[in-house]
């Protein structure tokens, strides 16, 4: 436990110190949201029926951003190998490094998900729906970008792979997401598409560790 | 180094070991056997596979014939092997001590604490630097500090002497001589001589 927290303490000082990483993921977010309207008109019953769709756009958009980040400089200064080592399984280390991803790269967009919520004009209905959606679907979508990361690491220039990789992944994430969001069809599907989306959630981040070291495991082999 | 305890008696033994990257062998037919308490050097030519030897010993390569035991050692104890390679595993924006304290929160905190092991190997007055700051031999002595926060009977040490000064090098040697008597053992890949009691070298390639 010590070793994880270890992991857990380590990363989020890298990362918090990091000159702004964080501070890029959010404007992107924020630009991405602010961008739109001038895209596609200012029609306010328009943009209050398609906003729910452009959050979780920019959402899994800026955290693609912060993919590369996450494994590779590891294995660049030779900390992957030494991982390997550790008294640590492999499995532990990357469910730490999925925590930390998820605190350093959704939980700032969900905190700046109101503004977002404000330019778009969402109700305020919709933006607590908005927000209890990306609280529940954004560690899937941690688990799965660091599974891709976790794939692609040993390959050199891997870093425009990852997100290739695991788009396939996230569509379910996006549509649960989404669906939670706008109800298309009464809002007793609003509810089961929010608890599909914790369901994704908790099974990607309970899988994605161990397939995450398998696959670290093999590509330096 | 006080040793609160003593290694097991282990030996490391190689048995027709062939070792490289994918289809490309770099050594093969290695047998050797090292026991605790003694070191065996590696030497040989650049790129003659001294390196890819350690990786594979580590685990880190799968070997490509042959097999790798450690003879006398429970898997209970946790991983056996230290590798301290090319590479320092030392990241910018980590002061020098967060940076050692992570290594033992990792590999467990079975050795000397993280400020006396960086007392150890010089390192005490600059704990609170940023390690990015560091000049190439003091992350070579920050990386050598990984070993002693947790105890582990196997080094495996790719140029240990790279980027050290005389006085650095001096105090490699003694650490390495303190852990073979408390029962460990080491492979060293080195182009240096080794002022090491009970120091047998292997050479690869050409004239072995």
């Amino acid at each position: 436990m010590s070793g994880f927290l270890g992991i857990v303490r380590r990363d989020l000082r890298l990362a918090l110190t990091g000159g702004g990483e964080m501070m890029t993921l959010l404007l992107f977010f924020v630009i991405v949201g602010a961008i739109t309207p001038f895209a596609v008109g200012p029609d306010q019953a328009l943009l209050a029926r398609i906003a729910p769709g452009i959050v979780w756009i920019a959402a899994f958009l800026a955290m693609l951003l912060g993919l590369d980040r996450l494994l590779r400089p590891d294995r660049e200064d030779g900390t992957l190998a030494l991982y390997r080592l550790a008294d640590l399984p492999m499995a532990a280390i990357i469910a730490a490094k999925v925590i930390v991803y998820w605190l350093t790269s959704a939980l700032p967009l969900i905190v700046a998900s109101p503004f977002l919520a404000l330019i778009l004009a969402m109700d305020a209905e919709a933006f607590w729906r908005t927000m209890v959606s990306l609280l529940l679907g954004t560690p899937a979508l941690a688990a799965f970008g660091t599974f891709g990361a976790a794939v692609t690491v040993a390959i050199r220039r891997g870093g425009l792979l990852a997100p290739i990789l695991i788009a396939p992944l996230c569509v379910p994430v996006l549509i649960f997401g989404v669906g939670a969001i706008a109800p298309m069809g009464g809002p007793d599907q609003a509810q089961a598409a929010m608890l599909l989306l914790a369901a994704l959630s908790l099974m990607a981040v309970a899988l994605a560790p161990f397939a995450a070291a398998l696959a670290i495991d093999w590509g330096e082999e | 180094m006080t040793h609160g305890q003593v290694h097991r008696a282990i030996t490391l033994e190689v048995s027709g070991l062939a070792c490289g990257h994918g289809d490309v062998v770099l050594a093969s037919g290695l047998t050797f056997s090292v026991p605790g308490g003694t070191a065996l050097a590696l030497r040989g030519a650049n790129g003659v596979g001294k390196s890819t030897l350690l990786l594979t010993l580590a685990g880190l390569l799968p070997p490509l014939q042959g097999s790798i035991a450690l003879a006398g050692y429970d898997p209970e104890d946790g991983p056996a092997f230290h590798h301290c390679g090319h590479r320092n595993a030392v990241r910018p924006r980590l002061s020098v001590l967060q940076t050692l304290d992570f290594w033992a929160a990792i590999n467990g905190r079975t050795g000397l604490s993280p400020t006396s092991a960086l007392d150890r190997l010089g390192l005490g007055a600059i704990a609170g630097l940023d390690a990015g700051y560091l000049s190439a031999g003091q992350q070579r002595r920050l990386a050598l500090a990984r070993l002693l926060v947790s105890q582990r009977p196997v080094w495996l040490l790719d140029e240990p002497l790279a980027a050290l000064d005389a006085e650095g090098q001096g105090l490699v040697v003694t650490l390495l001589a303190e852990h073979l008597d408390a029962g460990g053992l080491a492979v060293i890949a080195t182009h240096d001589d080794l002022a090491l009691k009970g120091l047998v070298t292997l050479t690869l390639g050409g004239g072995a």
